[in-house]
């Protein structure tokens, strides 16, 4: 007997499987909330699986509240692999329509939706809140022995699932066990993989290493997670231990816990090693991300969080809920005194480099490069997230 | 059966008989024109009822004597107190001890709290259940358990039934939360309060005996007298008439779901960037999880862009009256309360009015509010890809909802579906809808989580969203998205011949009918 996924009448778009090997053909047995409108492709689906996982004889048991394919055939292969068979090919549900994407390395990344690795009703319509990444993690919201079960939901999430341009992050197991989720995900469209309790820069060179080896189609980004004192210490050469790093984060539970100290409202506990962080991201070119915020009823302390990081020199905060994008987008969002600073100072910029003079000036006041690098980067965040008009240059000499 | 059988305007195949009373098949909407008269009242005499006004009898039973119940007969039942009502299973457990048979209850909705009433049809005491059939009493039906055959009408299309004379009410038993001894009746006050009684104002006018039961007797006058005493021939005082907790919620909880929560929001930003939300306009709302959230954020938006509706119909839950108080609109007409502070708001302020399906849906009267609510947001448990939509059934057949005030909505100018774009697997959006309830040319709108489709003749609709940043697509591209979701499109249910209920529009024609599930 070997079992995979849940089962009773509370559960929604998941199902139970029980693979007893034997007899001479696959016979199967179903009970489902949808039978009459897909017990048949239920059958034939489960058949096919079966056929591409190498099972020839077995009895297949299914209870199912609503699995959506993809679901499915990851409880159908995570049984099989269970009762111990020996798996010919793993069972990939339809890919959707096109390949894998490069994502940008600057990209966006205000917001990271956490989905539970072994939890599929989450991950359906995730993409439709417009996070910038959503993190299918494999890491602490599964259970220890459902690890094999979230690999191959994982895996049929990347190959299956639209979300909608959001960047596909994965976060695998504290290595060395992690090392072993990577072959899971990155042929299948992870498009940057977290790397937990990061302490030391052999283990990003070690994910990096390993994720070569695997020859994806293209750049897999990292994102390593700060989570002790050791890993603040260590951060620099973290973020530049592998030319894959494209952000640093860092986990605050964890964090508070290593130096022994509370987690609070205010923060004051973790202030240094936030600090730490942005200043070691910066150093190395890469953008620093805030920790998650926990409360998803608390909006207002949400923005205030926000507010906050983005006032350390963060980029991005982690969700743990949908309703936490749109706030966490209008927090990072650029101010209207700060946006309409910016504006001055580009437009001073660019009217400096076509009369030729080196020095930009705004009144009286010299500006500096730093400045006008500022500048334009919050132009073009209020651009990307349509504060303000791409053509705003020649509407502006217009009025 | 099937030789009965002819297609009707919307291309479904009803019967022309219904439990042996011809039926006119739907010929399109605003169609049918019945003349003659209304069905009227027995002259009565007041010299027959006692002079100092107290009609209170000793028990139910008693009271059905009085009122002459024989076998054959039709008893009705108002709904307002949902699933907490405790009336009907008393009145027809008295009917069944006094031994009669074969009688037809016509409620205006029957729920899951009136599953003793199956036993009784099994034993033969009822006949016929015609009214919204909900959860297991709709499930019931759909096996082909009930002897008749059953009937579905909109709120509105059960007063134009009684008014057409189509169904007689021999008993009307109204339930009251409050009322005096001559009958006057209201919903307003007492442990059981629900807000109004509209739903058997009807059946108090052209019934021919009518009872009320009650809880709280109170000295005459009971005011306001929602049921007039006029009208009724006895009254009954019970220990309990109902479970205040199901009847209505002490608050209303909206919808926790974030896809729930996008697609309300997505219909309130419809609204605003269709030019509906504008100063002076009307909307109507209920109280399922995602309506609830629609009026939060289109209050939300009202606010920030300074706007103020005349009017707001509801189904009246905490957030219209929130509405009411912070002045976003003149004024709530209320069809049936959802909660404690819909009850209070209802009782204390004038400007929350409790209406009736004859002022809100009447089909014979002189028009009715409905065709100019400027918008109203709806449910659908299924929407095929000509717009058609399903209120009674799911897509494996069963018959599990009624119609309520749903198709006399669609009246509205701008009809619009919040729903979910598949549940649990199961697609919302799909070729065929198992049962039309309202036809595509009256529905508009479908806005699920994956986007917003504007029903194609309603080009003025699509011209004014142009150039939003609304997520629009059509109805096809939402299937076909949604069936690549779920793999492939739901196979069709394994229905039987037998037909097993029959839909009416809001006219009184026949819209579609369910057969019996296999």
């Amino acid at each position: 007997m070997a079992e995979a996924g849940v089962r009773g009448p509370q559960v929604r778009s998941d199902c139970w499987v029980n693979l007893e090997p034997g007899g001479s053909d696959i016979r199967i047995e179903l009970k489902s909330t949808v039978l009459s409108m897909y017990g048949e492709a239920i059958h034939s689906q489960t058949r096919l699986v079966m056929e591409t996982l190498g099972v020839t004889d077995a009895l297949v048991q299914i209870e199912d509240g609503g699995a959506l394919p993809f679901v499915l055939a990851a409880r159908l292969e995570t049984a099989a692999r269970r009762a111990g068979l020996p798996i010919e090919a793993p069972a990939l549900p339809e890919p959707l329509a096109g390949r894998f994407v490069q994502s940008p390395k600057n990209r966006l990344r205000r917001s990271r939706l956490y989905l539970p690795g072994n939890q599929p009703n989450f991950m359906i319509n995730a993409g439709l809140h417009g996070p910038d990444a959503v993190i299918l993690d494999l890491e602490d919201s599964v259970a220890p022995g459902e690890k094999d079960a979230a690999r191959a939901l994982v895996r049929n999430a990347l190959v299956a699932v639209d979300f909608c341009g959001a960047e596909k992050m994965v976060r695998i197991n504290q290595l060395p066990a992690g090392i072993r989720d990577l072959s899971w995900v990155v042929p299948y469209g992870a498009q940057l993989i977290l790397i937990p309790k990061c302490e030391d820069p052999e283990q990003v060179k070690a994910v990096h290493q390993a994720i070569v080896t695997l020859d994806p189609p293209g750049r897999v980004w990292l994102m390593p997670i700060v989570e002790s004192a050791l890993g603040c210490l260590r951060a620099y050469e973290i973020a530049t231990a592998s030319p894959a790093v494209v952000a640093l984060t860092i986990g605050l539970e964890d964090y508070t816990a290593d130096i022994g100290a509370q987690r609070t409202q205010e923060g004051r506990e973790s202030f240094w090693a936030r600090s730490v962080i942005v200043n070691a991201a910066r150093a190395a070119g890469v953008q620093a991300i805030d920790t998650v915020f926990s409360d998803v009823e608390d909006m207002e302390g949400l923005r205030a969080s926000v507010v906050e990081a983005k006032g350390l020199g963060f980029e991005g905060k982690g969700c743990i809920h949908p309703r936490q994008i749109r706030v966490v987008h209008e927090a990072f969002a650029p101010a209207p005194q700060e946006l309409e600073k910016a504006m001055r100072i580009v437009r001073a910029f660019e009217e400096a480099e076509q009369r030729g003079l080196a020095v930009v000036s705004l009144g009286s006041k010299m500006i500096d490069p730093p400045v006008v690098k500022r500048a334009l980067a919050t132009v073009d965040l209020a651009v990307t997230m349509g504060r303000l008009q791409p053509d705003w240059r020649e509407r502006e000499a217009l009025a | 059966m099937s030789d009965s059988l002819v297609f009707n305007a919307v291309g479904r195949e009803v019967p022309t008989v219904i439990n042996g009373e011809p039926a006119i098949p739907f010929p399109g909407l605003d169609v049918h024109r019945p003349s003659g008269r209304t069905a009227g009242r027995i002259i009565r005499s007041s010299a027959d009822y006692p002079r100092d006004g107290n009609k209170v009898v000793r028990d139910i039973r008693t009271a059905l004597e009085r009122c002459g119940l024989r076998d054959g007969m039709t008893i009705s039942s108002h709904h307002h107190f949902r699933n907490g009502d405790l009336v009907v299973n008393l009145v027809f457990q008295a009917a069944a001890e006094m031994g009669v048979k074969d009688l037809r209850w016509f409620p205006s909705a029957a729920f899951p709290c009136h599953r003793p009433i199956l036993e009784l049809v099994e034993q033969g005491v009822v006949r016929l259940i015609e009214g919204s059939l909900n959860g297991p009493i709709g499930d019931f039906c759909s096996r082909g358990k009930m002897p008749g055959m059953g009937v579905l009408r909109s709120h509105g299309g059960r007063y134009q039934a009684v008014q057409d004379g189509e169904v007689h009410i021999d008993i009307a038993v109204v339930a009251a939360p409050t009322a005096d001894a001559f009958g006057n009746a209201n919903g307003v006050n007492g442990p059981s309060a629900c807000g109004l009684l509209g739903f058997g104002l009807a059946d108090s006018e052209y019934a021919d005996r009518v009872i009320v039961v009650t809880d709280n007797l109170v000295p005459f006058p009971c005011y306001p007298w929602q049921i007039m005493g006029q009208l009724v021939d006895h009254v009954v005082v019970v220990d309990k008439i109902g479970e205040p907790e199901k009847i209505v919620s002490g608050t209303t909880r909206i919808t926790r779901s974030p896809d729930r929560l996008r697609i309300a929001e997505l219909a309130a930003r419809f609204m605003k960037e269709a030019g509906i939300m504008k100063d002076g306009f009307s909307f109507q709302a209920g109280a399922g999880g995602t309506a609830l959230a629609f009026a939060i954020y289109l209050a939300q938006l009202m606010k920030e862009a300074g706007v103020k509706a005349r009017f707001v119909r509801g189904g009246s839950t905490q957030y219209l009256v929130n509405m009411l108080e912070e002045g976003l609109t003149d004024f709530i007409l209320d069809g049936q309360t959802f909660d404690l502070e819909g009850v209070r708001s209802m009782r204390d302020d004038p400007r929350h009015i409790a209406t009736s399906p004859f002022t809100s849906y009447n089909w014979h009267g002189k028009g009715h509010f409905a065709t100019f609510v400027d918008a109203v947001v709806l449910g659908a448990t299924e929407v095929d890809v000509n717009f058609n939509a399903n209120v009674v059934t799911h897509t494996d057949g069963r018959m599990l909802h009624g119609i309520g005030g749903w198709q006399n909505c669609l009246g509205s100018p701008c009809v619009i579906l919040p729903i979910p774009s598949f549940r649990n697997r199961i697609p919302v959006i799909i070729d065929e809808v198992t049962t039309i309830c309202g036809p595509g040319e009256a529905i508009d709108v479908v806005v699920t989580e994956r986007g917003i489709a504007i029903n194609p003749l309603r080009q003025d609709l699509i011209d004014a969203v142009k150039g939003s940043d609304l997520p629009l697509k059509t109805i096809d591209e939402l299937k076909w998205e949604i069936e690549r979701i779920c793999g492939g499109p739901p196979a069709k249910p394994r229905l039987g011949e037998r037909v097993v209920a029959a839909i009416k529009w809001v006219d009184g024609t026949v819209i579609d009918c369910v057969r019996q599930v296999l």
